[in-house]
């Protein structure tokens, strides 16, 4: 054999046969040399630097033609150690490190992080309506901004450019709604423990309608152009099947296991943060396929612009009722005034601690530097992500910080599935496959 | 009285109370759909009260702390007869004060026919530390249970492939624990280094 000299493509002799680099330049000849040689199994190694395998996965396939006889993921290229830093930090500045996990819903990561918290103090109860019907709402932009991110995506690698173009065009709306209101555009550590940050800034409701007027009538682009598209059809009816015994025995959750025609959505069975108080329809298919979580996915964002209706109408209601629990202790001791430099405590709380009471120095000093303590114990509470169950098992020793935290991450389970749905599908149709269970890296290596 | 080293602590005060998690075991009634779990568990589990150390339920949530030589058969009856369909991996928990039980498994289980969610706890000592895999009850707990050997170094005996997924295969020692630093080692650019975390002057 012949060592090719293309720097992008060579071969090199190993113990577990002839390697083959590729990473561009002249396909031809390196096909010309795979022909050469006698061997019928071909292994491949497919990322993690790839564009169609929705971040940094790394898939091991083997391969006889073009069928995929065997495939392994490989993860943690993204890890980042956030379950071993929060243990280092207070239990509210957690909420900044969990945002950071699954990047494309970063609301729910805060969220299920918060109830855990809120379930270990036993304030549940005690978080203001207000602030819940915030967190539904945006919970619920969010997830058609994730959404629109996995169908866009999902398309482009499948090679359809223009659903991408129109869901970016869609997710850049939900964006600025999360601009408006948290002032960030992705992992905003928006939701607190007790309630939410800040409320709602002036004349922000009305903006919010239009958005959901105008998210209604372009979400009709994307109908247009992939539901019944035939080419559409042909790369992903029938693809990446998994019925429903698989997806329980692999712990597989979210639309995944709503493809397989069972509602199972925590809003319904389990709800939290209000959501018996909303009407939604679970919306499920029956062909456990690529196809039917792609329309799952369409029609939850219809499902979730209905749910951020009735949250509107709920805040006009709830007009200046509190958005963060009473208890100065777990809120915050001051108040906070927005200063020339930007936020900062208000003039009143600087004069009583700095002026008058020395136990609210003492209060404020503790509480700003050390935070709150949370009874000693463990929780486990779960949220509906856009990816299926996003838990998080908490234990507290009763000190300052977290003694364990632990994201059950959806990502993270359901792409053990990746080997059910591809073998001895097409090499192709791995990537509609890896699009329709919508694997988040940084969820998944956290 | 400021700078004390040791808790992690960055205020000087927060080292002073740290107590242990509760141990002690809850008396029936427990309350919600939990007695029906426990009596159809000891009905449709002849030894159950060999198997099951403790029963625990608080914040409305249900433990049982499973003996792990009986894991697999516990699992197996509440898979099969209380149709928990659905484990939803397991969390390692490090607890260096609980002697000869340092290393906890917590199992979050789920039925979706009856809606109900509870929760199996295994403690094994670190020098010891087995415990038997659930991939072949539940084969959903693989990546979980090689995440929980990858941060805790718990062996799951009968584990199809049991290797490190979030760390590099050569690493050292388990990250996750408690005797092991955040950061860990100190990184060098450009002839500086710069310390782990967790000794840097505001960690302390």
């Amino acid at each position: 054999m012949t060592t090719y000299s293309d720097p992008y493509a060579s071969s090199r002799e190993t113990t577990e046969g002839t390697v083959f680099s590729v990473t561009g330049g002249d396909w031809d000849s390196l096909v010309t040399e795979i022909g050469a040689t006698k061997e019928e199994r071909v292994v491949v190694n497919m990322g993690p630097q790839h564009p169609s395998t929705h971040g940094v996965l790394r898939l091991v396939l083997e391969l006889e033609g073009e069928t995929v006889t065997e495939l392994r993921c490989g993860v943690g290229y993204l890890h980042t150690g956030i379950e071993k830093n929060a243990e280092y930090r207070s239990w509210t500045q957690g909420v900044t490190f969990v945002t950071r996990m699954d990047y494309l819903a970063p609301l729910f990561n805060e969220t299920a992080y918060c109830l855990g918290v809120e379930k270990l103090l036993g304030i549940t109860n005690d978080v203001p309506e207000r602030a819940s019907v915030i967190r539904v709402m945006m919970m619920e932009f969010n997830r058609i901004s994730s959404h629109m991110v996995a169908l866009g995506t999902g398309a482009l690698e499948l090679g359809a450019l223009s659903p991408m173009i129109f869901c970016f065009r869609e997710r850049e709306k939900v964006l600025d709604v999360f601009e408006l209101i948290a002032g960030l555009r992705m992992n905003m550590a928006y939701v607190r423990p007790g309630g939410v940050a800040q409320d709602l800034p002036a004349g922000a409701l009305p903006k919010l309608r239009e958005t959901v007027k105008e998210l209604r009538r372009d979400f009709k682009d994307n109908d247009k152009l992939l539901i019944g598209n035939t080419i559409w059809m042909k790369r992903t009816e029938g693809i990446g099947f998994l019925d429903l015994a698989g997806a329980t025995t692999l712990g597989i959750t979210g639309p995944v296991l709503r493809s397989t025609g069972l509602p199972w959505d925590l809003r319904k069975m389990q709800p939290y943060c209000g959501y018996e108080d909303y009407n939604f329809d679970v919306i499920t298919a029956n062909t456990s396929d690529v196809y039917g979580r792609f329309l799952i996915r369409m029609n939850e964002l219809e499902q979730s612009l209905r749910i951020i209706e009735q949250c509107i109408d709920k805040l006009e209601k709830l007009e200046g009722a509190p958005v963060m629990v009473a208890d100065k202790k777990i809120a915050w001791p001051a108040q906070l005034a927005l200063g020339g430099d930007g936020l900062g405590n208000s003039l009143d709380h600087i004069r009583e601690i700095m002026g008058t009471s020395m136990e609210s120095l003492i209060h404020h000093f503790k509480l700003v530097t050390e935070g709150f303590r949370v009874p000693a114990g463990q929780v486990y509470s779960a949220v509906e992500s856009p990816r299926g169950e996003m838990g998080v098992h908490l234990v507290s020793d009763g000190g300052t910080k977290p003694f364990r935290v632990h994201f059950r991450e959806p990502s993270f389970n359901n792409l053990q599935a990746t080997a059910a749905m591809c073998e001895g599908s097409l090499i192709a149709d791995i990537i509609g496959a890896v699009a329709s269970i919508d694997p988040v890296m940084g969820g998944v290596d956290r | 009285m400021f700078g004390a080293k040791g808790s992690g602590d960055t205020s000087g005060y927060g080292g002073l109370v740290r107590t242990a998690a509760s141990s002690g075991s809850s008396e029936r009634p427990y309350g919600g759909y939990f007695d029906e779990v426990a009596d159809d568990l000891e009905r449709a589990y002849p030894d159950f009260a060999d198997a099951i150390e403790r029963v625990v339920v608080d914040r409305g949530e249900l433990t049982l702390h499973v003996k792990r030589e009986r894991l697999v058969e516990v699992s197996t009856i509440l898979r099969d007869k209380l149709l928990f369909e659905m484990c939803l991996g397991v969390s390692g928990v490090n607890y260096p004060a609980d002697t000869n039980r340092e290393l906890h498994a917590v199992y979050p289980l789920l039925s979706m026919t009856h809606n109900r969610r509870i929760r199996l706890e295994v403690s094994v000592p670190d020098s010891d530390p087995h415990i038997p895999s659930l991939v072949e009850v539940w084969a959903g707990n693989n990546w979980n249970e090689r995440e929980t050997f990858d941060m805790f170094g718990i062996i799951f005996d009968g584990h199809p492939g049991l290797t490190r997924i979030l760390m590099p295969d050569d690493w050292r020692g388990h990250p996750q624990r408690k005797d092991y630093p955040l950061g860990g080692i100190p990184v060098e650019y450009k002839g500086a280094t710069v310390p782990p975390p967790n000794e840097r002057r505001s960690y302390r």
